[in-house]
């Protein structure tokens, strides 16, 4: 792109990611032609609300985000990337047609992992949650009042969607394989705490539990479920929560550093080469883009939440515009997520991957409003709120001076001794 | 050599404090003299609003008076009325958990259906006080406007009988002088206070009496009403009750004055309000950051608190001086400028954290309605003084009178 | 219209929920919901609830005017 010809920018992925980056592109002055190519029948639309409001029909289903009617984007939904030409500067689409680009980001994010066996996958009755036309098949679902929902997964989308149910007063089971839900995200205690208040409001929440197989009637549908225990759940509505799968298959051949765990990328954003070198005018952003984060040492992350898909693109775009590597910026985020379920906000700030410690520091776990934070070899590297989110501000600050845990000793609404508790390997 | 907040303080600056912040940022964290901290950078007033290790409590604690000598009043008056204070301390002037509770009785009476419910009767209000200008050519916008509106629109939600209304105004003027740091000090203050409030509180009890023999729907009905479990005690009831009052009646008078007179010196938005009244609230939210009402709150140390190249002692008093934070460079593109397009303008004007203000909605529905009616009936207005005269209060920071020239009244 | 609100933001001041009662809704203390597609006649009642966040976290526009998305899409691959 020579500074008369601001040339052509791909986005692959009409996705949250996807949509950051044009409008960042744009706030930065790119007056080029802008791509956004999607696999979806959709433009870009919010997820969150999928498994939450949208389920439980407060609103309508139609979450599409909001796009400035100024962004001069062309949006070419329905259409699959298929494979990625380096040496031709060309995204190649499903039906073969070719996208030339100067620079090309690449935000094709995740999809639900799907159920192992294929057959039992197949069955009607059995789904997963991910995209806007998954929401609405099961919204239309448990309008029909299911007898018994079950979510089969220990995640945060089992929780909201087992939150929807009660919600809606239908019988619903979530089976968990390990000891404690939600343990990688938020941690043991936590997970021990959103196990309790699940269980308060009426889910049949099992532990330890996993599916032997399913059982269909004649019609190839979904009749029940047999557990690993032997236990049989009669059920005819299967909801798969089973964690997300990166889509880097269309990436095969192209010569960049994409596996399992995303497209490798480095702190600008670029994306690597098989030799680890960057790869020329190819950038990512979002769940697909596997980078190094510096809150952490460096260790390489896929963070698939809607902060650091926001923050990664804008990131991801202005690099994009930068003339060499002198002028980039790099991706710092510190990764937050939140979740709404049984009433609840929780948030989280910070990475916990590896911490040591947990502590309650502020309200209490018996009032289901308070803050906890995470340790790792003295020092505080994440936070966690349960409807407490306004004393956050000040315990991000505090994870971003790496400040010895547990972080803002004394002052208010902390309880009168902090307990802290050590986290184990396997709980973590 | 006064310091920077001492120069903020002094009246002879009220009409334009803003450019001693300037000077006061460069140090965003800065000690007093007194050992108070002064905190004027955005970043570090958002922090603080969010530290829970930042108490709201911070009256002057009236046991640490100096000894007159007299024993009656050294060993019996001036500790049964620090304990009487001390029970009246308003929700503003609280902590968790306790503040939670209050605060959530409070903010369940401030309904959304009642609060909007207000709308139409603030319309009704706003004309009715437009139309009586009519064949005036001179008038005092704060006289009769800015103050009558709000002071209505709070005694009618709260159940105040509206002919009670007038007795409000010199309890309130006195009563707010407990937000200003330099003014509730000294011991006569107090004590004209401690008057005023003991005063304001016999009317208020009998208010309540009546409200729980016959509710209604009002506000006090609902904070005095519940059974003994639930309900308020009376001194929280009461000093909840004053705080609603006094902040009704300190606080939009300033945000309408501000607003009307920002728009007079800057009649290009003036006219654009009138051409589109959909921009009132992207231009209130601008006032807000521009010149808010409310210019600073205190706040005290509970531990020491490392912050920007400083630490702020425990026991420290606080000022997070907002009207300094709205006008930081670090924060906000062209600060000086007044730009109701501005994207992002998170201003601190309604504060933030666990004390962001309860009446914000009722603010800006009043504001809204005030300024879009003024600047479509008001004909040709202008502003006789510049800077116009301004009240003693820096915290409460608000011009005592508008003075405006009109050359008549639109019709509704 | 088109909205959405950055949950990470939201500190649940409820400022929205004054300002736009039908398409602000808070369930529970915090967890807000919200209309991610509210009628064009609503606007101005959306434009208060984006100005009245006190953390700014909401983010409206008025829709596309239509869904061209195929016509654009024609248009891009002319100019290629």
């Amino acid at each position: 792109m020579s500074a008369h010809d601001p040339g052509r920018i791909v986005i692959v992925g009409a996705s949250l990611a996807g949509l950051s980056a044009a409008k960042a592109l744009r706030a930065h002055g790119f007056s080029g032609g802008l791509m956004l190519v999607g696999d979806e029948p959709h433009r870009p639309y919010d997820r969150p609300p999928l498994s939450k409001q949208v389920l439980r029909g407060d609103f309508g289903p139609d979450t599409t985000l909001p796009q400035p009617a100024d962004l001069d984007i062309a949006v070419r939904t329905g259409t699959a990337a298929a494979g990625l030409d380096r040496d031709g500067r060309a995204v190649i689409l499903a039906d073969g047609e070719r996208l030339a680009y100067d620079r090309c980001l690449v935000a094709t994010g995740t999809r639900a992992r799907p159920w192992p066996n294929p057959a039992e996958a197949a069955l009607a009755g059995v789904a997963t949650l991910r995209t806007r036309a998954d929401a609405e098949r099961l919204r239309q679902r448990l309008r029909e009042r299911p007898a018994r929902v079950v979510l089969v997964g220990g995640g945060f989308i089992s929780f909201e969607v087992a939150s929807v149910c009660r919600e809606l007063d239908i019988p619903v089971t979530v089976l968990v394989r390990d000891a404690v839900p939600l343990a990688r995200a938020i941690g043991a205690p936590l997970g021990a705490f959103m196990a309790e208040v699940a269980r308060d409001a009426g889910v049949d929440l099992r532990l330890g539990a996993a599916i032997a197989r399913m059982e269909a009637d004649g019609r190839g549908r979904l009749a029940g479920l047999v557990l690993e225990d032997g236990g049989r759940i009669e059920t005819d509505c299967l909801v798969v929560a089973i964690g997300a799968a990166r889509n880097v298959e269309w990436l095969d051949g192209a010569g960049l550093a994409a596996d399992r765990n995303g497209l490798r990328c480095d702190r600008f954003c670029r994306a690597l080469r098989a030799d680890g070198t960057a790869a020329d005018g190819i950038f990512a952003a979002g769940d697909v883009a596997h980078w190094p984060n510096p809150h952490d040492g460096d260790a390489l992350v896929a963070v698939e939440h809607w902060g650091n898909a926001v923050a990664q693109a804008r990131i991801a775009a202005r690099n994009m515009l930068a003339q060499d590597p002198a002028g980039m910026v790099p991706h710092d985020h510190l990764p937050d997520f939140w979740s709404q379920q049984f009433g609840l906000t929780i948030k989280l700030l910070g990475l916990t991957a590896g911490a040591d410690a947990f502590a309650v520091v502020r309200g209490a776990m018996a009032e289901r409003r308070f803050l906890a934070v995470f340790g790792k070899a003295g020092r505080t590297v994440a936070v966690a709120s349960v409807d407490s989110a306004r004393w956050l501000p000040a315990y991000r600050s505090a994870i971003l001076e790496g400040a010895p845990f547990p972080p803002l000793p004394g002052g208010l609404d902390a309880p009168r001794r902090i307990e802290t508790q050590v986290l184990e390997e396997t709980a973590r | 050599m006064s310091t920077l907040f001492e120069r903020f303080l002094d009246p002879d600056n009220r009409a334009d404090p803003y450019g001693l912040f300037a000077e006061l940022r460069r140090e965003p964290v800065c000690r007093q003299e007194d050992g108070t901290y002064v905190v004027g950078t955005h970043a570090e007033i958002d922090r603080l609003l969010h530290d829970p290790r930042i108490s709201s409590d911070d009256l002057p604690d009236p046991q640490h008076f100096r000894w007159t000598g007299h024993p009656i009043t050294d060993l019996l008056v001036r500790p049964v009325r620090a304990e009487i204070r001390k029970r009246h301390r308003p929700f503003i002037f609280r902590d968790p958990p306790d503040h939670e509770a209050l605060r959530g009785r409070v903010m369940r009476a401030f309904s959304v259906e009642r609060v909007r419910g207000m709308r139409a009767k603030t319309e009704r209000l706003t004309h009715d006080l437009i139309d009586k200008l009519a064949g005036k050519a001179r008038i005092d916008l704060v006289d009769a406007f800015s103050y009558p509106l709000p002071v209505t629109v709070i005694c009618h939600l709260l159940g105040v009988p509206p002919e009670d209304e007038p007795r409000f105004h010199g309890w309130a003027t006195q009563l707010a002088t407990a937000l200003e740091p330099n003014q509730r000090g000294d011991e006569e203050t107090q004590i004209k206070n401690e008057e005023t409030f003991a005063e304001i509180a016999d009317y208020l009890q009998d208010l309540v009496k009546a409200k729980r023999r016959e509710p209604a729907d009002d506000i006090l009905s609902d904070l005095a009403a519940g059974d003994d479990a639930e309900r308020m005690n009376d001194y929280d009831l009461i000093a909840t009750a004053v705080l609603l009052l006094v902040a009704g009646h300190e606080t939009t008078v300033n945000l309408i004055t501000n607003g009307v007179l920002t728009l007079l010196r800057f009649p290009e938005h003036l006219e654009r309000l009138r051409r589109e009244p959909e921009i009132a609230p992207r231009l209130i939210e601008e006032f807000l950051r521009y010149e808010p009402p409310v210019q600073y709150r205190t706040r005290l140390a509970l531990a020491d608190i490392p912050l920007a190249g400083t630490t702020i002692p425990e026991g420290a008093p606080v000022v997070l001086l907002i009207a300094s934070g709205n006008r930081d460079p670090a924060r906000f593109a062209d600060p000086e400028r007044f730009d109701p397009d501005r994207r992002d303008n998170r201003h601190l004007g309604f504060g933030g954290g666990l004390h962001y203000c309860v009446g914000a909605p009722l603010a800006r529905i009043e504001a809204e309605i005030a300024l879009v009616a003024l600047s479509r009936r008001l004909r040709e207005p202008r502003l006789l003084a510049d800077p116009p005269p301004y009240r003693p209060g820096a915290s409460l920071r608000g011009p005592s009178a508008l003075p405006l020239a009109i050359a008549g009244i639109a019709a509704a | 219209m088109r909205v959405v609100v950055d949950l990470n933001r939201c500190q649940g001041y409820a400022q929205c929920v004054y300002a736009a009662p039908r398409h602000f809704v808070l369930h529970g203390r915090e967890a807000l919901v919200y209309d991610t597609a509210p009628d064009d006649a609503d606007r101005a009642a959306i434009e208060r609830a984006a100005q009245a966040c006190p953390v700014r976290a909401i983010t409206a526009c008025a829709d596309d005017p239509a869904d061209d998305s195929a016509d654009r899409a024609a248009a891009a691959g002319e100019a290629r």
